[in-house]
């Protein structure tokens, strides 16, 4: 239980995807402007983070490993989250217009994210221990890792909206105006988050 | 337009990274040093280019209503190839590039270049456009890797730099000194093409799936950009 809260907090604060992973940028840049489109855009990359692992975890182990077809993983992962996005879609429209609503206008975005295949092959692969052993991810701890990579995104998002926030209302030098001074806020805000390395294992050790 | 333009446009006017502020994690995340962005650089335009000519040469037979997945498929193919040489000739690469080489296939670089230009040009043309891309890509992270490594690190290529290596600034190889660089040489981009139109804006209309979410905000946010403009 310790071990899968210490993936858990790991994935929102140490390796955050998007502060220290640099994945799903284009989203954290794109989308970050208004709040609630940030809060729209986080939840379904949760979303999509949990169903894309629940999928993709037991094609990996039952279906590519026994055969030797590792070879196939980014070709099958890319194909089954894109199938999964779109089925999803059309079973929110049909059932849950609300929810559909909400989210689904950033479905067919989270496609093409790197965060959402990122997550998908990181879970799949091998921690080294050390020189010789390395161990693997169980499903459990695995949707733990995407539940909190998620987690991490919109922590990243909400907060990020914010500091945009800010900056709109701000005099900006003329060539630093628009993308620049986003970016240099992003670092400002990654920043933040670099104090957490070392926290979370030495919390629970 | 002839060839060289073709293929030099990728380079600045059109620079994938710095004006069309397209690919822009692995842009990040691999320019810690570079040899890891000369590989990516290399490996990004290997398969540009091979999926610049395939598109090109099936632009007739691909339907218009299942492009962005046909696309899809054919740069996810070249990536695992590109994946397997690089995993059989250059395992060190590999190891540092890890995630980042298989992610290539959702590199906005390649689709968008697939949608924009090899889906309406021919071969030849095409396979150019991938090349000056790739080069464009290319250049651009090897000047981010030089500035981060240099600075962050004391050392070019791996060879330390005499001053420097005594004092390395080394928040500059971690995650903020990346967007801080990045930051930095989008403005200086701005400065020196002052009298150019320049993107402001990181909106959705350069992204390449703008089509795929055209019900998303686009529209709105075309409409607030003019408004405040």
């Amino acid at each position: 239980m310790t071990k899968l809260i210490v993936i858990l907090l790991s994935a929102v604060f140490i390796n955050n995807y998007v502060l220290s992973r640099f994945l799903g940028i284009c989203p954290f840049l794109g989308v970050s402007k208004k709040l609630d489109s940030a809060t729209g855009m986080s939840l379904a990359v949760i979303f999509v983070m949990l169903i894309a692992t629940a999928v993709t975890y037991p094609i990996q182990f039952y279906l590519l490993t026994p055969n030797n077809l590792e070879y196939l993983q980014t070709i099958v992962f890319i194909l089954v989250i894109a199938a999964l996005v779109q089925l999803v879609e059309i079973i929110l429209k049909r059932y849950m217009p609300s929810l559909h609503k909400s989210l689904g206008v950033y479905l067919p975005l989270i496609t093409t994210n790197c965060a959402v295949l990122g997550v998908t092959i990181l879970n799949v692969q091998d921690y080294p221990v050390n020189e010789t052993t390395s161990f693997l991810w169980g499903f459990t701890q695995s949707m733990v890792n995407s539940l909190g990579s998620g987690l991490g995104f919109f922590l990243a998002m909400v907060m990020f909206s914010g500091v945009r926030s800010t900056i709109e209302g701000s005099d900006v030098p003329k060539n630093f105006k628009g993308l620049p001074i986003t970016l240099i806020a992003a670092a400002i805000t990654s920043l933040s988050f670099l104090g957490f390395g070392g926290v979370i294992e030495n919390l629970f050790a | 337009m002839n060839t060289l333009q073709n293929f030099s446009k990728g380079l600045i006017k059109e620079n994938p990274v710095f004006v069309l502020v397209l690919g822009t994690c692995p842009t990040l995340a691999t320019s810690t040093s570079v040899i890891n962005a000369l590989g990516m650089g290399a490996a990004a335009t290997v398969v540009l280019l091979c999926s610049n000519i395939v598109i090109s040469a099936l632009r007739k037979i691909i339907p218009d209503k299942v492009r962005i997945p046909c696309y899809i498929v054919l740069i996810a193919g070249f990536v695992t190839a590109v994946q397997m040489l690089v995993k059989a000739f250059a395992p060190a690469l590999d190891k540092s590039l890890g995630i980042y080489l298989p992610l290539i296939v959702v590199n906005c670089i390649i689709l968008g270049r697939a949608e924009m230009f090899a889906s309406k040009n021919k071969v030849f043309d095409s396979a150019v456009d991938g090349l000056g891309m790739g080069a464009g890509f290319t250049l651009a992270l090897v000047l981010m890797a030089t500035i981060r490594e240099v600075f962050g690190n004391g050392t070019f290529m791996g060879m330390p730099i005499p001053v420097l290596s005594e004092n390395h600034i080394s928040i500059l190889t971690m995650a903020p000194g990346g967007f801080l660089v990045f930051g930095l040489l989008i403005a200086a981009v701005n400065k020196f093409s002052a009298n150019k139109p320049q993107k402001s804006e990181f909106g959705c209309a350069g992204c390449p799936s703008a089509e795929l979410c055209g019900k998303l905000s686009c529209e709105s946010e075309a409409k607030e950009a003019a408004v405040s403009d």
